[in-house]
């Protein structure tokens, strides 16, 4: 199995598989009956290895790791957020998504929920909210206003928020309901997922000694 | 902000439209299902203002709002709502501006300090500016925002305006694709805007 590369793989080991002791009696009853190595071509886990280890590439994992720990910076100036209150307590209960963290303070969000009328007085503010999050990071734009300007076609109303942030998920509705907010905060989900991570060819290209004695990263790695 | 003390703070309204009437003899009645509207000139309007709060027991400020008749010469005009918060008995008053492109009003914070946002609200909007305001601000568009949008001769889709300082407007559509429903059609779904794809 050394060096053999695992293709794209999902993650779903631990969603799968609570604990590893279950999974190995799994992968073993699979093993009895199956060929041996199909199981280890379609499962991610080494079965020999002692402590248990789940090989993946580096773009699944940190494309996973953002898909469920994302924080959101709720933007809510209308009755959209009345909406996004609803679907963050605990009927509708957005923590199942991994995304029930509201952060106030831009520098700890991962995306920005903008759930409401936005005007040009706030406009500014909205932007200078987006510029002070750090990246990675995301947009969902709720509900009508949001998206377009909505009803409000007028000389006071921003005309979509698009025209300000670069939207990723766009949310219908007047307001939407919750399970369309969440609709939409899985649909980014899927997005995040798919997304081409710059760290995915590194460790192939790179010498891993040469990085430990202190060479620089090359540029074009970190930057979007 | 120390005022004399109100010496009829309980006279009925039909009271207190008769001592007004005895004070100032030259003011403009009009009665329309109950409600009066005094007519007052920009000259006169402290004066009958103070006297309506102090004398007749209207000691508080509701509302401040605005007309533009455009294309009249007297272009706009001010009204005021005032009320007895004993007997809940409202008075209107109507104030000509005196000026057609930059109206002029006396302020009444002196007289009501809820006076200050609602006529600043008038002034944003409107663009009637109050002498003797304490903080003439614009209070709902921003600080640079150069029109006066609810005026008449205001597009209501908006004038666009350049970057500064991070706000820029553009012109709204108002009409046509793809936020509007389309006449003629015989039902809903027909009508509706995604209907043209």
């Amino acid at each position: 199995m050394q060096g053999r590369r695992i293709s794209q793989c999902v993650c779903p080991a631990y969603g799968t598989f609570l604990d590893f002791s279950v999974w190995q009696g799994y992968a073993g009853a699979q093993m009895a009956t199956q060929d041996q190595q199909l199981v280890e071509n379609n499962y991610m886990c080494d079965p020999d290895a002692d402590g248990g280890f789940v090989y993946t590439t580096l773009e699944a994992a940190i494309n996973w790791m953002h898909k469920y720990s994302l924080w959101p910076m709720p933007m809510g100036t209308s009755c959209c957020a009345i909406e996004y209150m609803a679907a963050s307590c605990s009927r509708y209960d957005i923590s199942r998504f991994g995304s029930e963290v509201n952060r106030y303070a831009p520098r700890q969000a991962d995306f920005m929920f903008i759930c409401g009328t936005i005007t040009y007085k706030m406009a500014g503010l909205v932007r200078r909210i987006w510029d002070q999050m750090p990246e990675p990071k995301w947009c969902i734009a709720c509900g009508a206003c949001a998206c377009s300007g909505g009803m409000f076609r007028s000389y006071s109303v921003l005309q979509g928020v698009d025209k300000i942030v670069p939207v990723d998920v766009y949310v219908s509705g007047c307001p939407p309901r919750p399970e369309a907010l969440l609709q939409g905060l899985i649909t980014l989900q899927d997005k995040i997922m798919a997304t081409d991570h710059p760290l995915k060819d590194f460790f192939r290209t790179h010498d891993l000694r040469k990085a430990q004695r202190g060479d620089t990263i090359p540029a074009g790695i970190f930057d979007d | 902000m120390p005022t004399e003390t109100t010496t009829a703070a309980h006279i009925s309204t039909a009271e207190a439209l008769d001592k007004i009437r005895n004070r100032f003899p030259a003011l403009g009645f009009h009665e329309f299902r109950g409600d009066t509207t005094l007519t007052v000139s920009t000259d006169q309007l402290l004066a009958v203002m103070r006297y309506v709060k102090e004398a007749c027991g209207f000691d508080m400020l509701l509302c401040v709002s605005a007309v533009d008749h455009m294309p009249e010469s007297p272009r706009f005009e001010v009204h005021y709502t005032v009320t007895q918060s004993e007997t809940g008995a409202i008075l209107l008053v109507r104030c000509e501006a005196k000026n057609d492109n930059e109206p002029i009003v006396p302020s009444l914070v002196g007289l009501w300090r809820s006076a200050n946002w609602l006529e600043r609200e008038q002034y944003d909007l409107m663009g009637i500016r109050f002498e003797g305001h304490p903080d003439l601000r614009r209070i709902m568009m921003w600080e640079e925002y150069p029109y006066h949008p609810l005026r008449k001769d205001f597009p209501v889709a908006g004038v666009p305006l350049e970057k500064g300082n991070g706000i820029f407007t553009e012109k709204a559509p108002t009409s046509g694709a793809p936020f509007t429903t389309a006449p003629g059609g015989r039902t809903a779904a027909e009508r509706e805007p995604r209907s043209r794809g």
